[in-house]
């Protein structure tokens, strides 16, 4: 039997290869900055006058800036399970881009297991309405 | 040129989760300032509104649904939208009509009635709204707080135990104030009790949404003198600094920051104050008390060092060492805070201005800052909104 497709909860925000996945940003061609997400016509550094973008596949590594969970079921548009499951979330420094992203962190994973400056990459798994998601998961064997 | 401006008069509605409509509350505001200050409506030449997002079209013209309610007489008007610093946007307009003299005395106003639970999104399919998008994978206003705090464990050892220590000074500050909707002296043990949100904020370390509103009188410094009150407390600076790219901290309701790799990161919450100092040509060492936006507990320690109180990484030392208690050095959240208060939006940047206006006075009774001469505010909100106001004496 086919597996169902599954489909992603945000069109265009990442690739589906779930293997190696990779948020999908742009990157301005005059200044070289970089935007996640990707959905940019001018560029946004103020001494830049760029229009001309090329996706990118953001680094798929990257450490925690900071990390944290929500207790708490949060409201609409979240779509969750009842009973909820809290989750952790983790903001994630990319040392190429020198940006943060935000996502949440592979389920399972409990704030516990997580510290500020630890080595994450970036996985698929279903929200709980079975669509599609980045999180950021430890590496095996990262530093506790 | 003398930039500075007068408050004449302030004047709140108390804080609560009363549920009546918000114009109701903003013109008990209204009243309160306009008989504190001597000013008779009539003589109000321009009425500077801040503007509430969730209470439909009065909200949107916030200005003018004021001036109608408090009964139409011809005044200019004028409405501002700016997140949590709505406030200040609408007495910065004040102050321009006033310096630029096209009036002399203004009403600045703003009220909000809040819907329960959580700060939701707009409904529908919108995932070219951040606001949208951040809610539909999980991320909530709390998730920013904890990111902030949990930073602040890491990079300079704070403790769970030093946010409690901001929520039980608030809490005594707050505890006699008439305006503050939380009134209750909170311990260490209940913080500690209390359910965990966002690790490691529990539901005592973040605030409320509250139904509130705040008023002002403000004028020109002639006309102040003009009616004997060349003493009031003056608004020395407004800062309603936009950030500048690129941005070091991921923001409600972004996802991400600027990437820095053509341009230095640099801290939003810290250009605030920055400016006000600048305008108003003073410096923290000035300062004698504080009203900061304790969204979370830990984020008044984040504002203490973007404010330059002290060196970053130092803000749990002073509270710990009381500092920032009434009756210390530097007291922070005189009136409570948002922590004895919870959020009314448009009303929150005023009622902070209201509070200085109290304390340069002196007419603060038992939560009185001695000797207060230089007060300054700090807020900030969604999309890159935020202020700093210094009054003075």
């Amino acid at each position: 039997m086919d597996t169902p497709i599954k489909t992603p909860v945000l069109e265009g925000w990442f690739t589906l290869d779930e293997r190696e996945p990779h948020l999908l940003g742009a990157r301005c061609s005059t200044c070289g900055t970089y935007y996640f997400p990707k959905q940019i016509k001018f560029c946004r550094h103020p001494d830049c006058a760029g229009e001309a973008f090329e996706e990118v596949q953001l680094s798929r590594k990257g450490r925690i800036w900071s990390y944290t969970n929500a207790a708490y079921k949060p409201p609409e548009p979240y779509i969750s399970n009842d009973p909820f499951v809290p989750y952790s979330i983790a903001a994630v420094e990319l040392e190429r881009e020198r940006m943060i992203v935000l996502g949440q962190v592979a389920s399972g994973v409990g704030v516990e297991a997580l510290r500020v400056g630890m080595e994450v990459e970036l996985v698929l798994e279903a929200l709980d309405d079975g669509k599609l998601s980045w999180k950021w998961k430890p590496l095996q064997g990262a530093a506790r | 040129m003398n930039k500075d401006i007068a408050i004449l008069g302030v004047g709140m509605h108390p804080w609560g989760k009363w549920g009546r409509n918000f114009v109701e509350y903003g013109v008990v505001a209204a009243r309160a300032a306009l008989a504190d200050a001597g000013v008779n409506w009539r003589d109000v030449q321009f009425v500077s509104g801040a503007a509430t997002m969730r209470n439909g079209y009065p909200g949107y013209v916030a200005g003018a649904t004021f001036a109608q309610a408090l009964g139409w007489q011809g005044a200019q008007v004028n409405t501002s939208y700016a997140a949590c610093a709505s406030g200040s946007q609408a007495l910065a307009a004040a102050r321009s009509k006033i310096l630029s003299g096209e009036c002399e005395v203004a009403m600045v106003i703003g009220a909000d009635t809040t819907p329960k639970g959580f700060l939701a999104p707009q409904k529908g399919e919108r995932p070219d709204d951040p606001d949208w998008v951040r809610f539909r994978i999980g991320i909530t206003n709390p998730t920013y707080f904890a990111l902030y705090a949990r930073r602040r464990m890491a990079l300079y050892g704070d403790t769970q135990d030093d946010f409690a220590l901001v929520k039980v000074k608030n809490a005594e500050h707050g505890f006699d104030n008439p305006n503050a909707r939380y009134r209750k002296k909170f311990t260490a043990q209940d913080v500690a009790a209390s359910a965990m949100v966002a690790d490691p904020l529990r539901l005592m370390d973040i605030c409320a949404t509250s139904d509130g509103a705040a008023a002002l009188i403000v004028s020109s410094l002639d006309y102040a003198r003009r009616i004997g009150k060349q003493n009031a407390p003056r608004v020395a600076a407004i800062s309603t600094v936009t950030p500048t790219f690129a941005t070091d901290t991921v923001e409600m309701p972004d996802l991400a920051t600027d990437s820095a790799v053509a341009a230095e990161p640099l801290r939003f919450r810290a250009a605030l104050p920055r400016k006000a100092y600048e305008e108003a040509g003073i410096g923290p060492e000035d300062v004698s008390l504080a009203e900061v936006y304790d969204l979370s507990t830990a984020l008044e320690l984040d504002w203490m060092e973007d404010l330059q109180f002290c060196a970053r990484g130092d803000a749990a030392k002073l509270v710990r060492e009381r500092v920032t208690r009434i009756g210390g050095r530097l007291p922070v959240n005189p009136s409570g805070g948002l922590a004895c208060f919870g959020e009314a939006v448009p009303a929150q940047a005023l009622a902070q201005v209201c509070e200085l206006t109290w304390q340069l006075r002196g007419q603060s009774g038992s939560r009185q800052v001695q000797g207060a001469k230089v007060g300054i505010t700090a807020n900030q909100g969604l999309f890159g909104h935020g202020s700093s106001v210094i009054v003075k004496r």
